[in-house]
């Protein structure tokens, strides 16, 4: 089912949650919105179930407004974050839930409901568990009890809030699989929300990147990650190198390269020279040794794993700069903290000051 | 100088504070019990089945028993109607509402019965009115109702309040977008969620309603087997120096709330984790 979100504003008492957004949804897209908390991610999601109504604006589901039609009447599948099961039915009475209340009229038998009831549970593989109570499972089991419960209603579109938020790390890599090869399976439409931006870059086909209540940038994962829209998005999106600059004439020059600053909303660069900031990721740096090119002295290395992280100050730049080397280059080196080495950059992008976000919130790590 | 524990108080100190509690325990709440029954049955089963058995005895306790099967109902419903709303949804006045419940908690009960004997006592407010249209609620049953249902309006809001905020809306809203409308997801999902809270609720109020005495004096006008509730029969034994009529009558009461004191404690003990987080 297409979903089309068309010039949606959402206002609570004096606060703008949602300014003015525009977005379609395609059939068979599994769709991430990524933001941090406040973004309105979760708002834009509550707006399409219908379980919040929206001050301006439509909702098109397949082209009709599905404005003046709330939750229930929307077949929308939604999961919530912390599941919302109910606490006094089984597993298997919360899965017939949306079931049960069907008017008479259109009920299906019990008989019928009982097989369907125990299909669902089979494809979420919780067949032993159907006499259990919510309070009797582990958050991955209510985790899946909640999704077969929005299932079973054969939602046309399927909207998760936060769906890995409160799992561990192990079961909620697991999960994610399972739910992308579910989606594909079912042919359904789905919308996730996550403030986790590895999670939305793994699993969904399209990212929405939101900050402020607006849309920064939509596009596929690679999209997103290798030309972020706005500043916004390379601090959000993580690991990133924000490096202070001077922009002279439009261009910068920085650790070997020459970069042409741009801005991402079409403004003109202000004439001669501005402020601005050169992002550059881990991977686009390169250590050379001392000597051939701008000096820098190792601080930290970690160098478990497939890629070795090292840090490095830099005269005049705040804070440490990480750089990430393959294994054999970091041995090729033989970089140990307090050594003097030089660093260059393969690629970056430069952002005036006033495009800025401001600080960066911390890390991100990958 | 032997260890020291810090999170606990000399052995002698800790036996003190135990007996003292005991013994005030014993000398304010479990004698008096005893004397109430100790002396109804001063003259034996047989003076207390008589006791009891007079006509004016059970009109008394058909009264109550009435007044408290009218009272409670409603004001279960209103707790219900009026926690769902303070719970689960935002509007102006909600504060306002708040302290509205808790009013009979801090007024006089002697008060609360004089607002209604000035409201429709015959020189009351709405008195002519009424007594034009021949309809009697001061010093008769109407009144008796009105009077008890105000004093016990707090139980079961306050008791379900709490718990359905911490509850929150997450349940009901599952219910809605799985198809539910309203009523399916009240009888489904938020009654169920809070009926042992309701029942706790439901209790007290019983207990205060059939044990109110002040507000219903005022009231009642104390016409012996037509307004006398089961407390203002007893404080009219006793004026009579009918001591084992009267604590005879009184048994029944401090039985009640026995058997109140014994399902709360029932109901704590097995669903205090579905009572609410103040209960927990």
């Amino acid at each position: 089912m297409v979903i089309e979100v068309r010039n949606v504003t959402k206002r609570f008492d004096t606060f703008t949650a949602l300014h003015g957004l525009n977005l379609q949804i395609q059939p068979g897209e599994l769709v991430a919105l990524l933001g941090p908390s406040g973004s309105g991610k979760t708002t834009l999601l509550r707006v399409i179930a219908g379980l919040e109504f929206a001050n301006e604006g439509q909702i098109l589901f397949d082209g009709t407004d599905a404005g003046g039609r709330h939750v229930g009447e929307r077949r929308v599948g939604f999961v919530f974050q912390h599941y919302a099961l109910f606490r006094h039915m089984t597993v298997f009475e919360n899965i017939a839930f949306g079931l049960r209340v069907v008017p008479r009229q259109r009920r299906m038998s019990d008989s019928d409901i009982k097989k369907r009831v125990n299909s669902l549970l089979s494809l979420v593989q919780l067949d032993r568990l159907a006499d259990r109570y919510p309070t009797q499972l582990s958050g991955g089991q209510r985790q899946r009890v909640a999704l077969a419960r929005a299932l079973a209603i054969e939602p046309r579109v399927l909207l998760l809030d936060e769906p890995f938020g409160a799992l561990d790390a192990k079961v909620r890599k697991e999960l994610r699989r399972w739910l992308r090869r579910l989606h594909d399976d079912m042919g359904l439409t789905s919308i996730f929300v996550t403030h986790d931006q590895e999670e939305a870059l793994e699993l969904a086909d399209r990212v929405v990147v939101m900050n402020q209540g607006a849309i920064e940038q939509v596009g596929t994962p690679e999209e997103v990650y290798d030309s972020p829209a706005t500043p916004f998005v390379y601090e959000f999106l993580g690991n990133v190198n924000r490096v202070p600059c001077r922009i002279e004439n439009g261009k910068v020059s920085l650790w070997g390269v020459d970069v042409a600053a741009e801005t991402h909303d079409g403004a003109t660069l202000p004439a001669g020279e501005t402020a601005g900031f050169a992002y550059v990721r881990p991977h686009d740096i390169e250590l050379l040794p001392a000597g051939q090119g701008e000096p820098a002295v190792v601080r930290h290395v970690a160098a478990a794993g497939p890629t070795a992280r090292i840090e490095v100050s830099v005269q005049g730049v705040q804070p440490l700069i990480e750089a990430q080397l393959s294994r054999k280059r970091y041995l090729d080196l033989g970089l140990k903290v307090g050594q003097q080495v030089a660093i260059a950059a393969r690629a970056a992008r430069v952002f005036p000051a006033s495009a800025s976000p401001g600080p960066p919130a911390g890390p991100a790590g990958l | 100088m032997g260890r020291i524990n810090p999170i606990t108080e000399r052995r002698g100190l800790r036996a003190g504070l135990i007996a003292a509690s005991l013994l005030y325990i014993l000398l304010f709440l479990v004698l008096p019990v005893v004397t109430v029954f100790t002396e109804a049955l001063g003259k034996g089963f047989g003076g207390y089945f008589t006791a009891i058995n007079d006509p004016a005895a059970r009109s008394a306790i058909k009264l109550t028993l009435l007044t408290a099967a009218i009272a409670v109902p409603f004001n279960m419903a209103f707790g219900i109607a009026a926690s769902w709303a303070i719970a689960k949804f935002e509007f102006r006045g909600k504060s306002v509402l708040i302290t509205l419940i808790d009013l009979p908690f801090s007024v006089s009960p002697v008060i609360s019965g004089l607002i209604y004997v000035l409201l429709f006592g015959a020189q009351g407010i709405l008195g002519p009115w009424l007594a034009e249209h021949d309809i009697q609620i001061v010093f008769a049953v109407p009144g008796i109702v009105l009077a008890t249902i105000f004093v016990t309006f707090p139980f079961v809001a306050r008791e379900l309040i709490p718990l359905m905020q911490e509850q929150g809306t997450e349940e009901e809203e599952a219910a809605r977008s799985l198809g539910a409308d309203g009523w399916q997801t009240f009888w489904r999902v938020t009654l169920p969620n809070i009926r042992w809270g309701l029942l706790y609720g439901v209790l007290l109020c019983n207990a205060r309603a059939m044990g109110e005495f002040g507000a219903v004096s005022v009231v009642s006008g104390k016409i012996r087997g037509l307004t006398n509730t089961m407390p203002l029969h007893v404080e009219i034994l006793y004026n009579e120096y009918n001591i084992v009529a009267a604590f005879a009558v009184a048994s029944l009461l401090a039985f009640l709330a026995l058997v109140t004191l014994v399902a709360k404690g029932v109901l704590e003990w097995a669903y205090g984790h579905e009572l609410g987080g103040a209960r927990a």
